[in-house]
């Protein structure tokens, strides 16, 4: 059983005045995520990333197909029980205090009174709050509300947590804090689904990522896989300068100082040009694999306008 | 979740279920208070100049609203033919205080409240101040002199008083001349059968609200029906001088050659002859006024 | 369902204490207070009509500004807001969503009338002692009061559900003002003809009749209301308003919300 299966799922939102013209927001949105996996939903803003968590959540309804959480119907009330939601910039009731508003929100989620009492405390205190006191929400700064954000998305045992663009806002140290958090969470167990343009971030957390665009999917894969797929380079330091017009057309951004030449050399091309290097009569310094980044496996994805599914 | 379709219409159902459910109280609600409810306010309040400045400037709004209620108080009360309008001056006197230029009020309220029960609240005094406070009002209006001429010869019989409305009336810019005829008929003749045809006559084509017309036409139709009557009954007299009996019938009448055909009332029903010499319409109720002009009283 | 029903009902009602809304009953105090004395130039019959007349009416008054005032953003305001979005996440439904906004507005508002009343009482007996039976009888009249209140909070709510705050405020207080004349749209209907006819007879149906609802002068006069009356009476407050959330919870179950 997957944690969460989502088929063919599109949204598309009526336009205009007479609300004639459709806008689609998602198209045939497909992916499974494991249980137990961390995974990364990544997209430039307006992709159909908070569209795509909306639709889970039940807050818009599909034009489209359809999904399931561990199992169940996506519609289905009680797998919520199951799962916690932090929505983007989430703004939560100003007039209450942090325990008020784990209280209230660990009601709705059926959480018992004495559960209640244990848990939100505890719940305060992994998210750093435990010294927030009865001081209503109006008064926090957006940092502690994304603290308290998650501390409702994890008030109880949730399975699978759903947190859009988790580290919006947040300052360097904020953010540190939100990425030990959601280690934390994976280190016990459970799935996470993160969506976020902020590629640093996935990297760091995420088993697997899916890149959307203009309302598809443009790319989905292991980590560790999208990293070196995107880079197939090397570089190569040698001595001697004037061996650099024999590969000068087999290596790309060279570098000359003094009699130091450094340049890139795709990986299918490295055995050829060191060859050729050798018969210049060059010494070799160094050759170094370079491992490719996120960033370009996700420029690659979201730079055509028409994209083919994988 | 989006509902499915069958869960919307089985709660559309009870949708409709419930509001059926609200309609039928509301109904029964109604019926126990009946339409005197609402009118219970009105007793309530000191004066009409004080709901008049609680109305925060739509006074004409709510005169309009209480010249409807005070229409369709005096409607149902007419329907069950009731005797007592107790409510109609209250409720005439705050319209005419909200909205003074409401001429309806004044002018069909009067009549309404001049005549005699069930026809109307049978309070010409009261009728009369109404038309008064009317005129104070609009001046220029000189069709309530006629009202109130109206009111004076008709309901309170003073025709000196009919006289002299008749006459400010016909002293208004664009008065009818016809209100100077008047004027002298009042002087000359006082009551007079002749007059009170002229009068209807000229309520009736000057009316716009049906009831009022229809006033008119009953008193005509009265008086049509009280001359014949008369007449009628004189010729049945002439008849038993003649033959020493009453007759059955008007063949009777007719081969005795005192009459030509069978005599039929305003409405087309023939007259009926009693035993004794007396002549009867057929149905009497549609002649409410009948009996004001006869000349030969029972 | 009753822990979440009651999680929102009580925190409903704590938005509204905390938003200071039950300050009004200081100044619906001090109204009466201050405008006792007043009336008390008068001969003492008419002192304790007018001060029921005001009392009651300001009871009325104040019950269905606030209504109106919260209503409208009982809905709007968590989807503008987006506070509704952490709710929808959780296992709760969109229809007790709903019903737990109605509840906890009633409660306030309930809650407003029983302070409203006390401070009423008290100032009956501080200008006109002693109280006699006669003025436990106007509990009935906020009884049909708070009839009333179900009603509006209903209406207000339906509108909250999906238009904006300034639109509900207008066509709350629209239908407010004609259910209060709706005995004479009645009236109208049975004078006119044709279409305007039945539109107003429709009209007369549709629109909450809060005429039948005032017994305010009423009781002011020491009339008793027919037990009849108090039974249907509820009867049509309950059916009207259940009709009105129930539409309310259909239009907002289907709502995608931005």
């Amino acid at each position: 059983m997957y944690a969460i299966e989502i088929q063919n799922l599109s949204k598309s939102y009526q336009v205009g005045f007479w609300k004639k013209g459709l806008r689609p927001a998602l198209k045939n949105l497909s992916l499974c995520v494991e249980r137990g996996e961390t995974f990364g939903f990544l997209g430039p803003n307006g992709a159909g990333k908070t569209t795509t968590l909306k639709l889970l959540m039940g807050i818009t309804f599909p034009s489209s197909g359809t999904a399931k959480i561990l199992g169940r119907h996506f519609q289905d009330p009680e797998i919520k029980k199951k799962i916690g939601f932090l929505p983007e910039q989430p703004y939560f009731y100003d007039y209450l205090s942090a325990p008020e508003l784990l209280d209230y929100y660990g009601r709705l989620s059926g959480v018992s009174a004495e559960e209640r009492q244990r848990k939100i405390p505890a719940t305060l205190e992994s998210v750093g709050l435990n010294d927030a006191g009865n001081t209503q929400l109006r008064k926090f700064s957006k940092g502690m509300l994304q603290r308290v954000g998650i501390a409702q998305a994890i008030i109880h045992d949730r399975e699978i947590l759903f947190l859009d663009e988790p580290m919006s806002g947040l300052d360097p140290l904020g953010r540190h804090e939100v990425r030990e958090l959601i280690q934390k969470l994976k280190d016990a167990g459970k799935t996470i689904f993160f969506s976020t343009h902020i590629l640093s971030d996935a990297e760091a957390l995420c088993d697997r990522v899916a890149v959307i665009h203009k309302g598809q999917l443009r790319g989905i894969g292991v980590m560790n896989e999208l990293r070196s797929a995107a880079g197939t380079n090397s570089e190569i330091i040698w001595q001697g300068a004037n061996a650099l017009s024999a590969v000068v057309r087999d290596v790309t951004e060279p570098h000359v100082t003094g009699e130091l030449v450094r340049a890139t050399v795709a990986r299918e091309q490295q055995d050829r040009v060191l060859e050729k290097l050798r018969q210049q009569g060059a010494v070799l310094i160094s050759v170094t694999p370079l491992h490719g980044t996120l960033e370009e496996y996700f420029l690659a994805k979201t730079s055509q306008a028409e994209a083919v599914q994988p | 979740m989006k509902p499915s379709a069958k869960k919307t219409f089985v709660l559309t159902l009870v949708l409709m279920l419930l509001f059926a459910g609200s309609v039928l109280a509301l109904a029964k609600i109604n019926s126990l208070r009946g339409s005197q409810a609402t009118l219970q306010d009105v007793l309530y309040m000191p004066s009409g100049k004080l709901i008049k400045r609680m109305s925060l400037g739509y006074s004409g709004l709510l005169a309009d609203i209480y010249w409807t209620r005070a229409v369709q108080y005096f409607g149902s009360k007419h329907i069950a033919q009731s005797m007592h309008y107790d409510l109609l001056y209250p409720l005439l006197d705050i319209t005419t205080d909200l909205d003074p230029q409401l001429i309806a009020a004044y002018d069909y309220g009067s009549i309404f409240l001049s005549e005699q029960p069930p026809q109307g609240a049978g309070q010409p005094d009261k009728a009369v101040a109404l038309v008064e406070k009317g005129i104070r009002e609009n001046p220029a209006y000189w069709r309530l002199y006629f009202t109130l001429g109206f009111i004076q010869y008709q309901n309170r019989h003073d025709y000196h008083a009919a006289q002299e409305a008749f006459e400010k009336g016909s002293e208004i810019p664009g008065a009818l001349p016809w209100m100077k005829v008047m004027a002298a008929r009042m002087a000359e003749r006082g009551k007079d059968i002749g007059t009170a045809t002229a009068l209807w006559g000229a309520v009736y084509q000057m009316a716009s609200d049906k009831e009022i017309k229809h006033t008119a036409q009953l008193h005509l139709a009265s008086i049509q029906a009280d001359i014949a009557i008369d007449e009628l009954e004189r010729r049945v007299q002439t008849y038993q001088q003649r033959t020493g009996s009453f007759p059955s019938a008007w063949a009777d009448l007719e081969r005795a050659g005192l009459l030509r055909g069978i005599p039929l009332d305003p409405g087309g029903v023939p007259y009926q002859l009693q035993p004794g010499g007396r002549v009867e319409v057929l149905n009497a109720k549609k002649y409410p006024y009948l009996g004001e002009w006869r000349q030969n009283q029972h | 369902m009753i822990p979440r029903l009651s999680a929102i009902t009580s925190n409903t009602f704590r938005e509204a204490v905390r938003d200071r809304v039950l300050y009004n009953l200081i100044i619906f105090v001090l109204i009466l207070l201050a405008s006792a004395p007043l009336f008390s130039q008068i001969s003492i019959d008419i002192e304790r009509l007018m001060l029921v007349n005001l009392g009651l009416s300001a009871i009325s008054i104040f019950g269905v500004i606030i209504a109106i005032f919260i209503g409208i953003g009982l809905v709007s305001k968590e989807i503008d807001k987006k506070t509704l979005y952490t709710i929808l996440s959780r296992p709760v439904r969109r229809w007790e969503f709903i019903v737990g906004k109605y509840l906890g507005l009633v409660l306030t508002l309930l809650t407003n009338a029983v302070f409203m009343t006390i401070g009423f009482y008290a100032a009956l007996y501080l200008y006109t002692r002693p109280l006699s039976a006669a003025d436990a009888r106007l509990l009935i009249g906020i009884y049909f009061i708070v009839l009333e209140f179900l009603i509006i909070t209903a209406v207000t709510l339906l509108f909250s559900s999906f238009s904006s705050p300034i639109f509900s405020a207008l066509f709350s207080f629209a239908l407010f003002v004609i259910g209060t004349f709706s005995e004479d749209l009645r009236n109208f209907a049975a004078y006119s003809h044709g279409v305007g006819k039945w539109g107003a007879y429709a009209a007369s149906w549709i629109v909450p009749n809060f005429a039948s609802l005032n017994v305010i002068s009423q009781v002011a006069h020491k009339q008793p209301v027919a037990g009849a009356m108090v039974l249907f009476n509820t009867a049509y407050a309950l059916l009207y308003s259940a009709t009105v959330i129930l539409i309310a919870v259909l239009i907002f179950e289907r709502r995608n919300l931005k």
